[in-house]
C-alpha cells in the first residue's frame, strides 16, 4: 500500500520504500546511556500497568473457574476467589443434566448448531465474496452497498417477520431457523471480511488461469479458495463461537428442552432462583465456555488478525 | 462500443500488471465480444450470488418491508394483522412510560458506554504499541473477553460478581466504599452493564493497534524535531492518522451497543429490572413481541430502533469529512 499523507506544516510524502519494513528495529533505543536508563524505568512501569490491567480483565474468568469447586453452601458467604472446602460435586450434578435432559445432549445440540453454522457460512459467504470482489456484473455496486448496509442493520428489525416465516414453514423447535440464515450468507460480517481478503490477493494467478481458459467456478475453487484459507479459518472460528454463544435465536425458536443448546439450557439452572443452585449454574457456565476458550487458545492469531484486517481496509 | 473494446485489448496486458497495486478495480481481459462477455459475467456473477440473494431478499429485505407493515397493525400471530395506522408509534411516545424509560436507558448505555469503551481500547492499544516485545500475550489476554462477553455464561458471572457480598462489592467495602451490591440497585445496575461493555474492549483495541502500527514513524520523528511534546504528538499525528479507524470503531461500537440483549435478559431474569433499569430496547421489544404477543407493537419498536441507528450512522457519515482523514488512495 502506498501511503501518501500530508497534514499541517510537516507535509510528508511517503512511498512504499520509505515505510520502515520492520517496526521493531526503529523502536530500539539508540540514545545516550542516561536515556537508556529512563527507558528501562518506562519499561518496568509499562509492564506493571499492563499486568494490572490483565489481572483486572481476567479476574472474572479466574473467579468463575475457582467457583466451580465451591460447595453450594459457600455461595453467599464466601464469594472470594478460593473455595474453603473444594469439591467436585458441582460437576457431577451438572453432568446429570436438568429437566430430564442429560448435559451431553445440550452439548451435542450446541455442537450441531455451531458446526452447521460454520459449514453454512463458509459455503455461502465465500461464493458471495468472490462475486463481489472478482466478477464485474450489472448491479454490482448497488448490491455491494446493500450488503454493507445489512452490516449496519439492527437484526431486531427482521426477527418478527423471520419468526413468522419459520413458524409458517413449521420449523419452530427445529435447528433450521438457526442454520438456514447461515447458508444464505445473511451475516454480512463474513462476506465483508472475505471480500476484503480476496481484494488483497494479487490478480496475476487468476488472470493467467483465465487466459488459459478457466472460468470463474474453476478460478474460485482452485485458486481463490486455497489462497484465502487464513480468512476462511478466521470465519470458521467466528461462526462457531458466535453460534455457540447465541442466545436470542435459540430462545426464540427452540421450545423443548431436549433441543436446547447450552446457553438456553443454562437459563434452566439460572431460572431456579428459588432453589438457587449456584454451584451448578456457575459450573455449567464454565463448561459452556470451555470450547470457546480452547478455540481461542489455539487460534487466537487468526482471530486477532481477522478482526484487525476487517477494521482497517474500508 | 468497439473503440472501447480495442482500447481494452491494447491496454489489457499492461493494466493487468498494474492491477497489483490498484486492488479494487477489476480489469477485463478481453477475448471475444465485450458485450457477450459482459452478459456472461453478469450471469456468472448472479449465479455466485444466489445464496446471498435468497438470504438478502427472503430474510432481510422482504421481512423488513413486512415488519414496517406490521408496525402499523395490531397483530398477535393467531389472528390476521389489523391496520391501526400510527397508533403503535403514538402509544410509544405518549402512553407507554416503560418504552420511554427503555429508550432512555438504552441511549445512556450507548452514548456513555461506547466512548468509554473506545477510550479504554485506544489507551491500551497505545500502551501495547509503545513496546513491541511481550505485547502478544497482553493482546490475547485483553481480546478474550470480547469473544465471550456476550454469552449467557459471562452474564451469570457478572451477576454473581456484582451481587451484594459478591467480589466487587467486597472489594469496594474493603476500601471503605459501601455500595451494597449493584445488581439489585436501580442506580448501579446501568453502570454495571456499562462496565461489562467496557470489559469487552479487546476487539476494538486490536483494530486500533493495527491502525497504530500503520502510522509511519517518520511522522512522529518529524513532529518531535519540531518540538512537539507527547500530548501534541498525540493530537497532531496519532488522532488524525487514526481517524478512519476511530470512525469505523465508533460506528460499529454504537450500532452494536444498541443491540445488547443477552446480558440484560440474564441479569434481570428476563424482567428488565430492577425498576426497569436493564430493560434495554431489545429486551423490551422481545417482551412485547414474544411474551405478550404484541407483534405489531414490537415491530414498531424495532423500526424506531432502526431509525435511530440510521440517524446516528447518517450523522457520523456526514460529519466524517470534518474529522476523518483518509490517507492517499485507500480504495
Amino acid at each position: 500500500m502506498s501511503t501518501t499523507s500530508s497534514f499541517g506544516e510537516n507535509a510528508l510524502v511517503l512511498t512504499e520504500n520509505q515505510v520502515d519494513p520492520d517496526p521493531k528495529t526503529s523502536t530500539t533505543p539508540q540514545a545516550p546511556r542516561r536515556r537508556v536508563k529512563r527507558k528501562t524505568w518506562q519499561t518496568v512501569i509499562w509492564f506493571v500497568v499492563l499486568i494490572t490491567i490483565t489481572a483486572v480483565v481476567l479476574y472474572p474468568l479466574v473467579w468463575l473457574l475457582f467457583s466451580t469447586f465451591k460447595p453450594n453452601s459457600e455461595f453467599g458467604s464466601n464469594m472470594g476467589l478460593l473455595p474453603n472446602a473444594p469439591t467436585l460435586d458441582n460437576y457431577t450434578k451438572v453432568f446429570e443434566g436438568i429437566a430430564g435432559v442429560p448435559m451431553w445432549r445440550f452439548f451435542l445440540n450446541s455442537f450441531i448448531i455451531a458446526a452447521g453454522s460454520v459449514i453454512g457460512v463458509l459455503l455461502s459467504s465465500s461464493l458471495a465474496a468472490y462475486a463481489f470482489a472478482r466478477i464485474q456484473f450489472k448491479g454490482l455496486s448497488i448490491l455491494f452497498a446493500a450488503m454493507i448496509g445489512t452490516l449496519l442493520l439492527p437484526f431486531h428489525v427482521v426477527i418478527i417477520p423471520q419468526y413468522i416465516i419459520f413458524n409458517n414453514l413449521d420449523m419452530v423447535d427445529t435447528f433450521w431457523p438457526l442454520l438456514l440464515p447461515k447458508f444464505l450468507a445473511t451475516e454480512a460480517f463474513f462476506v465483508f471480511l472475505l471480500v476484503q481478503f480476496i481484494r488483497q490477493m494479487p490478480r496475476d494467478m487468476d488472470e493467467a488461469a483465465r487466459i488459459d481458459g478457466a472460468g470463474h467456478v474453476r478460478i474460485f475453487w482452485s485458486i481463490i479458495l486455497p489462497l484465502i484459507k487464513p480468512a476462511l479459518i478466521t470465519c470458521s472460528i467466528f461462526a462457531f463461537i458466535w453460534a455457540w454463544n447465541d442466545f436470542l435465536g435459540p430462545l426464540l425458536y427452540l421450545t423443548s428442552p431436549e433441543n436446547y443448546p447450552l446457553p438456553v439450557a443454562l437459563r434452566l439452572y439460572n431460572d431456579q432462583t428459588s432453589v438457587s443452585d449456584y454451584g451448578a449454574t456457575v459450573t455449567a457456565s464454565f463448561i459452556a465456555l470451555i470450547p470457546i476458550l480452547l478455540f481461542f487458545l489455539v487460534f487466537q492469531r487468526f482471530l486477532v488478525d481477522g478482526v484487525a484486517t476487517q477494521g482497517l481496509k474500508g | 462500443m468497439s473503440t472501447t473494446a480495442t482500447r481494452v485489448i491494447v491496454t489489457g496486458e499492461k493494466s493487468s500488471r498494474r492491477s497489483l497495486f490498484r486492488k479494487s478495480r477489476p480489469e477485463q481481459v478481453n477475448r471475444g465480444g465485450q458485450r457477450q462477455r459482459a452478459v456472461k459475467e453478469t450471469l456468472v456473477g448472479y449465479g455466485f450470488l444466489i445464496p446471498w440473494l435468497v438470504g438478502f431478499f427472503g430474510l432481510t429485505l422482504i421481512p423488513m418491508a413486512y415488519s414496517l407493515y406490521l408496525s402499523f397493525t395490531s397483530y398477535n400471530i393467531f389472528s390476521p394483522p389489523k391496520w391501526i395506522g400510527l397508533d403503535n408509534y403514538v402509544r410509544m411516545f405518549t402512553t407507554d412510560p416503560a418504552f420511554m424509560q427503555s429508550a432512555q436507558i438504552t441511549l445512556i448505555y450507548v452514548l456513555v458506554g461506547t466512548p468509554i469503551m473506545l477510550g479504554a481500547a485506544l489507551g491500551v492499544a497505545m500502551l501495547l504499541n509503545y513496546r513491541s516485545h511481550g505485547g502478544g500475550f497482553f493482546r490475547s489476554a485483553f481480546y478474550a473477553p470480547s469473544l465471550i462477553g456476550g454469552s449467557v455464561s459471562v452474564a451469570i458471572v457478572w451477576r454473581a460478581m456484582f451481587a451484594s457480598d459478591g467480589p466487587v462489592d467486597d472489594g469496594l467495602s474493603a476500601i471503605g466504599i459501601d455500595l451494597g451490591g449493584w445488581v439489585g440497585n436501580p442506580a448501579l445496575v446501568l453502570p454495571m452493564m456499562i462496565l461489562l461493555a467496557v470489559w469487552m474492549f479487546g476487539a476494538t483495541m486490536v483494530i486500533f493497534l493495527a491502525g497504530l502500527k500503520q502510522i509511519p514513524r517518520e511522522l512522529y520523528e518529524a513532529a518531535e524535531m519540531d518540538g512537539a511534546g507527547a500530548w501534541h504528538r498525540f493530537r497532531a499525528v496519532t488522532l488524525p492518522m487514526l481517524s478512519p479507524v476511530i470512525f469505523f470503531n465508533l460506528l460499529l461500537g454504537l450500532i452494536g451497543a444498541f443491540q445488547v440483549f443477552t446480558a440484560a435478559y440474564i441479569i434481570s431474569n428476563g424482567t428488565g429490572g430492577p425498576a426497569g433499569m436493564t430493560n434495554f430496547i431489545t429486551l423490551y421489544l422481545y417482551k412485547r413481541g414474544f411474551s405478550d404477543g404484541q407483534m405489531g407493537y414490537a415491530a414498531a419498536i424495532a423500526w424506531v430502533l432502526l431509525i435511530v441507528v440510521a440517524i446516528i450512522a447518517f450523522i457520523l457519515f456526514r460529519t466524517q469529512r470534518s474529522w476523518v482523514h483518509y490517507a492517499g488512495d485507500n480504495r
